[in-house]
C-alpha cells in the first residue's frame, strides 16, 4: 500500500492487549469527510482511534496519518485533534485556562493562543462558561469543552470518540451541525457513536466493526448491497399497490412484497435493486401507476449494523 | 494541504522545545502548588518548623539552655535524620512519581500525549517542574528551620550563624545537600513512577535499603541516595555503635555523581516514554 498523504492508511495492523485482542489485520484507508465507526461495546473503536493518534502503538502493522507515522507525536498532533472518551480533566483549570494551556504546550505564541482558544469556545458555544471551572460544568459542558480542546488547534484530521454522548438534543444537532461544517471544510472527521441514526444523517461512510475485525467499510449504501444474504428493501409509495405487487411477482429476484398498513405503498424486498428499479420504471409506464416515492427501507446504519453485527445495537 | 513530515528526523527546534517545556512547566507548577492534593506536601514541610519553633520556645522561656555551638549539631540531627531521610524523601516521592503515574490515575496524560511535543520535552519539563517545585518546598524549609535554630539567639547572633562569616558556607552546605536531595531522589522517583505500576512498593523497597545505608558495607553505600548527601553535609553526626564506616566521598564526586545518576534516569525516562501507551479505558 503507498502512503496516502491525504488518507488515514492501517496496513494490516493488528493490536493485542497481551492475549486480548483489540483489533486484527485491519487494512483500511480513511479519506476526508464524516467517517463512522459503529459496533458494539468491545468491538475495537476505541481501539482503532487510540491507534490512529498515537496513544496506543499496534502489535504489528503500520499506521500513517496524511504521511505521518503515528510514533511521531510532534509531527502528528500538529494535524490531529482527538476528543477521547474519557470524562477527566487537570484539576482546578477553568475552560478557558484549559484550552489555553494546552495550546501553549502544542507551541503557540500567547496572542495566538489566546485567539484560538475564544475561537474554540465559540464554535461549541461555552463562551459564557469560559471562567468556570470545569469541575463545576455539566456532563454536556464537559463534552463540549473536550470538543473544543479537541478542534482549537484547528487540525486536518478530527476524532471524536462518542462526541454525542450526554448532549441534549439541542446541543446535539448544534455539534452535528459543527460536524458537517468541519467536514465541509475539507477536514477528516472519524467519529463512533452508539446512536445509529445519528450516525446515519452525519456520516459520508461506514466501518463496521465485530470482535476487533472491520466487518464492513464504505459508504452506507455500498456496504448495504454487499451484504447479499439480506434482501434489499424497498418502500414504493403509490396509489395502486395491489396492481403493482400482482406485477412484481412474477419475477425472479422479488422475494417479498408486502402492501404497508395505510394500503398506500408496498414494501418490496429484491436480490438486485437494479433490475427491480428498471421493472419500475417499466410497470409505472406500462400501467399507469401514480408513484410518490421510490426510497430504499433498510439502507442504514441501524439495518446494515444490524444484518452485520447481529444485534440491533445502542439507539439511544 | 500539506503532507506531513513522514518518518525524516526533523532537526532540533530548541526555540519550540523551550517554549512547550515552559508551557508544561507552567501546568505542573499550577499544580503542585496549588492542587488538593499538594496538601500532604504543606503538612510535610511544617514538621520540621513545628519542631524547630517549639525548640525555639523552649529556649526563649529559659526552660533548657544551649549555645549556638551545640545548636549546630543539634541541627546536624535533626537534619539528617529528620529532613533528608523522612521529609525530603517522602516529599520526593510525592512529588515525583506523581509526575506521570498521578497523571495515569487522574486519567489526564492523554492531553500531553496528543500535544505535538517531542516525550523527551514532556520529561524534562516534568522532571524540571518537580525539581524547582522539590527545591521550592524543602529549601524554604531548610532556609526556615535554619533561622528559627538561630532565633533564640537574637537577630545578630542569627544573623550572623546563618549569613556571615562562616554561617554563610553552613547555610548555603545544607541549601546545596537539600537542592541535591531533590536532584537524586527526584531522579529515583521518577523512574519507579514510570517503571512501575505501584510505584509504593519500591518507595517503600527504596527506602528500607536507605535506611540501613549506615549498616551496609562501604562498596554498598555507595549504590544509595543518602550516602553521597551525609557525604556532604558541614557536619558529621554518628551513625551510632554498630555504624560499618566508610570515608566519605568528596564533594567533587558525589556532586557529579547525583548529576549523572539524575541523566542516566533521564534516559531511561526517555526510552520508556516513548513507547509509553495510554490505555485507561476500554472500548
Amino acid at each position: 500500500m503507498s502512503d496516502d498523504l491525504n488518507g488515514i492508511d492501517f496496513e494490516n495492523v493488528s493490536k493485542f492487549y497481551g492475549d486480548v485482542l483489540g483489533v486484527n489485520r485491519v487494512e483500511l484507508t480513511i479519506p476526508p469527510g464524516i467517517t463512522s465507526l459503529v459496533g458494539p461495546n468491545g468491538s475495537g473503536k476505541t481501539t482503532l482511534m487510540n491507534l490512529m493518534t498515537g496513544l496506543l502503538r499496534p502489535t504489528r502493522g503500520r499506521i500513517r496519518v496524511l504521511g505521518i507515522p503515528t510514533d511521531r507525536p510532534e509531527l502528528l498532533h500538529h494535524r490531529v485533534g482527538y476528543c477521547t472518551a474519557y470524562d477527566s480533566f487537570p484539576r482546578a483549570l477553568t475552560g478557558y485556562q484549559f484550552l489555553y494551556s494546552y495550546l501553549r504546550v502544542h507551541g503557540r505564541a500567547a496572542a495566538d493562543a489566546r485567539a484560538l482558544t475564544w475561537r474554540a469556545l465559540e464554535r461549541v458555544n461555552l463562551t459564557d462558561a469560559a471562567e468556570r471551572h470545569i469541575g463545576a460544568y455539566s456532563k454536556g459542558m464537559r463534552q463540549r469543552i473536550k470538543l473544543a480542546q479537541a478542534i482549537a488547534h484547528e487540525p486536518t484530521v478530527l476524532i471524536l470518540d462518542e462526541p454525542l454522548n450526554g448532549l441534549d438534543p439541542m446541543v446535539r444537532s448544534e455539534v452535528i451541525a459543527l460536524l458537517r461544517e468541519l467536514a465541509h471544510e475539507g477536514r477528516h472527521i472519524v467519529l463512533s457513536s452508539h446512536i445509529l441514526h445519528e450516525v446515519d444523517l452525519v456520516s459520508d461512510r461506514v466501518v463496521i466493526l465485530s470482535q476487533g475485525y472491520v466487518v464492513a467499510e464504505g459508504s452506507i449504501q455500498s456496504v448495504r448491497r454487499e451484504i447479499v444474504e439480506h434482501p434489499i428493501q424497498v418502500l414504493v409509495r403509490c396509489d395502486r399497490p395491489s396492481l403493482l405487487a400482482s406485477r412484481i411477482f412474477e419475477q425472479d429476484h422479488v422475494v417479498e412484497a408486502k402492501i404497508v398498513e395505510d394500503r398506500r405503498g408496498l414494501l418490496v424486498h429484491t436480490r438486485d435493486a437494479d433490475r427491480f428499479y428498471l421493472l419500475l420504471n417499466r410497470i409505472v409506464v406500462d400501467s399507469g401507476i401514480r408513484v410518490e416515492s421510490v426510497a430504499p427501507a433498510d439502507e442504514d446504519v441501524q439495518a446494515v449494523y444490524q444484518y452485520l453485527v447481529g444485534s440491533e445495537g445502542g439507539t439511544a | 494541504m500539506s503532507t506531513g513530515a513522514g518518518a525524516a528526523p526533523t532537526p532540533p527546534q530548541w526555540g519550540l522545545w523551550s517554549q512547550q517545556a515552559l508551557a508544561v512547566l507552567r501546568i505542573e507548577l499550577r499544580k503542585v502548588f496549588w492542587g488538593k492534593r499538594s496538601f500532604a506536601l504543606y503538612l510535610l514541610c511544617l514538621g520540621p518548623l513545628l519542631l524547630l519553633a517549639g525548640r525555639a520556645f523552649v529556649l526563649w522561656r529559659g526552660w533548657v539552655r544551649e549555645d549556638p555551638a551545640a545548636a549546630a549539631v543539634f541541627y546536624a540531627n535533626i537534619y539528617q535524620s529528620f529532613v533528608l531521610r523522612f521529609v525530603l524523601f517522602f516529599g520526593c516521592a510525592w512529588i515525583f512519581t506523581n509526575l506521570f503515574r498521578g497523571e495515569i490515575l487522574d486519567r489526564t496524560l492523554h492531553f500531553y500525549f496528543l500535544s505535538p511535543i517531542r516525550r523527551e520535552v514532556l520529561v524534562v519539563a516534568k522532571f524540571c517542574s518537580g525539581l524547582i517545585a522539590a527545591v521550592t518546598f524543602f529549601g524554604a524549609t531548610t532556609a526556615a528551620t535554619l533561622v528559627l535554630l538561630y532565633a533564640p539567639y537574637g537577630a545578630s547572633t542569627a544573623v550572623e550563624r546563618v549569613l556571615g562569616g562562616s554561617g554563610i558556607g553552613t547555610s548555603v552546605a545544607y541549601l546545596g545537600v537539600t537542592a541535591l536531595g531533590c536532584l537524586g531522589y527526584g531522579a529515583v522517583f521518577l523512574a519507579t513512577g514510570l517503571l512501575v505500576r505501584n510505584p509504593m512498593i519500591p518507595a517503600v523497597a527504596i527506602l528500607g535499603w536507605e535506611s540501613i545505608n549506615f549498616l551496609l558495607p562501604p562498596l554498598l553505600k555507595k549504590l544509595s541516595v543518602i550516602y553521597y548527601l551525609v557525604s556532604l553535609c558541614p557536619i558529621p553526626i554518628s551513625q551510632g555503635p554498630i555504624a560499618l564506616m566508610a570515608d566519605p566521598t568528596p564533594a567533587w564526586i558525589s556532586v557529579p555523581g547525583l548529576l549523572a545518576l539524575t541523566l542516566g534516569v533521564l534516559l531511561v525516562a526517555r526510552w520508556r516514554i516513548r513507547d509509553a501507551e495510554i490505555s485507561y479505558g476500554t472500548d
